[in-house]
């Protein structure tokens, strides 16, 4: 029992260190966003500050970078959800090699680095606007959501695969049967058992979108986002105020999950009372049923 | 072979691609007789229907398909001014894979050894990460899977994911405050006495490999996490009941059931590692060598590219063999992997 007791001590330091290892950079870099020395630095401690936020405010690059942004995110969840959506039905409907053929061609972009995502996107548009003439795709921000869309698209795929294995086809055959047509059967049956995981999707593709570096730097051309914008300034020099936005990033984030969290311990803590309330109810039927009793005890 | 003729091909790979899907599910189908489930428009409705296809051949076609294959394409084309496109002179070469191997277009005489390098240790090094990520995860994972109670596991996945809410520019950022020159590791060191001169981690490039070790270790937590979640766990308790050690437990029951897991996961974070750009660009000394600027460079500095698609060609055939290595290796389906 000793050498249990032991290496159940090893695992729970061992976890410890990671996570060590996984916070430790991040709240080094927390520390230096509010400590007065324009080097970023946490140790020594020279003094408490909240300048270096009122800086990244004043940040007119960054604040364009960050509206670019957010309209790709938000183009980019327009087309992926649907997308991704129709690739995953279409998925369920072909058979064995059909299926694997299929599979290999939409499961691709996973698969493949972001930055040739990005570079095939851009040489592909420019290609086609010169043969063409046309130059209205030929555009940084419109290149960008295509080019993220096609890997983001497989992820929303593979979320929604994972919700249609669920799907019980009877209930579609009992819709048709009722005399529902094809479009009444996805609209009211189909769509309404995906509504979760396309919540889900949305958010996954939003935060992708929102965060992807790789294939936007080559897809981008002249126009910035949030991402591209950073890069920049990284290089350029480390100032406290790249701190102070990471902390802003995780204050938002830490506040989304405690929501989050908070809305899901409610939803289930409903969930409990509604059941508990059900089967009173049925208990009390059981109870008012002449010799339900009766039937109870004989039964024990 | 005259560049025209690519665009011709270009153009019938993806009608060939839908008509070879179509006939094959169309055959699939026949085969299944009497059992077969109804066709795709009868099936779904014309409205359905329609969106369905509309939206998966936008995606596959324009989206995945044709964009590759004018890379390939362009990799192949010499380097003309615009107005010379398709002209007499815009004739298939190999030009710029000469200059990755050689660093001229003409002459063989010697290696390109700066590109070279850069491109084997890059692969070297990205196989190094994933082999690191998997023993940091391993024990990680298996305690998520096999032994914490669910608060806890929540807690656990709660606290895995919120590092990686935060950009991957301002993660390796984290890595460079920790070590540059007046960086805390440095700061520490100084002040206890160990060292005088600053350590110049970033030229050492400790700070770019612990940052790729860091920057994807979420993909391979993950994927062991679930593919260790679905062993059986009397299967452990047997084992011990027959006495083996722990050590067998895990070699010859936990990760030879993980194998599809790690084979994902060890895809993933090579496939991200391999093509990563912030961490490079972040915490890269001036000397050091990552494959992934130089591709940017072809493109925005040299602006070539053609070379730059030529690279990148060369970068993702080499992730294309990684993942069939992987696949043999473990014995997987590519199904198994993409999970």
């Amino acid at each position: 029992m000793r050498a249990d007791t032991l290496r159940r001590a090893l695992v729970g330091f061992y976890i410890l260190l990671f996570f060590a290892y996984l916070f430790g950079p991040l709240v080094v870099m927390g520390i230096t966003a509010f400590n007065t020395p324009a080097y970023p630095q946490a140790w020594p401690f020279e003094g408490f500050t909240l300048d270096w936020f009122g800086k990244l405010a004043g940040d007119k690059d960054l604040m364009l970078g960050l509206r670019t942004s957010l309209w790709i995110g938000l183009l980019v969840v327009l087309v992926s959800v649907p997308v991704g959506l129709a690739g995953a039905l279409v998925m369920t409907q072909l058979q064995a090699r059909a299926r694997s053929f299929y599979y290999l061609i939409v499961v691709s972009p996973v698969l493949t680095p972001g930055v040739i995502i990005g570079i095939s996107t851009v040489v592909f548009w420019r290609q086609a606007t010169q043969l063409t003439g046309l130059r209205f795709f030929y555009d940084g921000t419109l290149m960008t959501v295509l080019a993220q869309s096609s890997f983001i698209s497989a992820y929303t795929m593979l979320i929604f695969l994972a919700r249609l294995a669920r799907f019980d086809r009877t209930l579609e055959e009992a819709a048709l049967d009722l005399g529902a047509s094809r479009w009444q059967v996805f609209r009211d049956v189909m769509l309404p058992f995906m509504a979760p995981s396309i919540g889900s999707a949305a958010v996954v593709a939003f935060l992708s979108s929102f965060e992807n570096y790789n294939t936007t730097t080559f897809s981008i051309l002249a126009d910035k986002t949030l991402t591209t914008v950073l890069a920049g300034r990284v290089r350029q020099g480390t100032t406290p105020a790249l701190s102070a936005l990471a902390v802003t990033i995780i204050a938002v984030t830490v506040a989304g999950a405690l929501l989050y969290e908070v809305a899901k311990r409610r939803e289930e803590a409903k969930a409990a009372r509604r059941e508990r309330n059900a089967l009173r109810a049925e208990s009390q039927d059981m109870a008012a049923l002449p010799g339900a009793s009766d039937t109870a005890t004989q039964a024990i | 072979m005259h560049s025209s003729t690519g665009q011709w091909v270009i153009l019938a790979v993806p009608v060939l691609m839908v008509l070879a899907l179509a006939t094959l599910s169309w055959r699939e189908r026949r085969a299944l007789g009497p059992d077969a489930p109804p066709g795709f428009i009868a099936r779904n409705g014309w409205p359905v229907a329609s969106f369905l296809i509309l939206a998966v051949v936008l995606w596959t076609v324009f989206m995945i398909v044709l964009p590759l294959l004018s890379m390939i394409d362009l990799s192949f084309r010499p380097r003309l001014p615009p107005a010379q496109w398709g002209n007499a002179r815009d004739i298939y070469t190999l030009d710029h894979y000469r200059f990755f191997l050689f660093g001229s277009n003409t002459s063989t005489d010697s290696w390109n050894v700066t590109h070279l390098k850069a491109f084997g240790l890059t692969i070297l090094v990205s196989i190094l990460v994933t082999a690191l990520d998997f023993c940091i995860c391993y024990p990680v994972a298996f305690y998520m899977a096999k032994v914490a109670r669910p608060a806890r596991l929540r807690l656990m996945m709660l606290m895995l994911i919120a590092p990686y809410w935060v950009n991957e520019l301002l993660r390796a950022f984290a890595f460079r405050l920790l070590f540059s020159n007046q960086g805390l590791i440095n700061r520490v060191l100084m002040s206890l006495g160990l060292t005088d001169q600053p350590v110049d981690f970033i030229a050492g490039d400790v700070a770019l490999y612990s940052g790729l070790a860091y920057a994807y270790l979420l993909m391979m937590m993950f994927a062991l996490y679930n593919a260790i979640e679905t062993l059986d766990r009397n299967l452990i308790e047997a084992a011990r009941d027959l006495g083996a050690p722990w050590w067998h437990i895990h070699a010859f029951i936990v990760i030879p059931h993980a194998k599809p897991g790690i084979g994902s996961g060890a895809t993933l974070v090579f496939m991200l590692t391999a093509g990563s750009l912030a961490a490079p660009l972040i915490l890269a000394g001036p000397r050091s060598l990552w494959f992934t600027p130089i591709v940017y460079d072809r493109f925005y500095q040299a602006f070539n590219w053609q070379q730059g698609a030529a690279y990148a060609l060369i970068l993702l055939v080499a992730c294309i063999i990684f993942v069939l290595g992987v696949l043999k290796l473990f014995r997987l389906g590519l199904g198994e992997i993409a999970k």
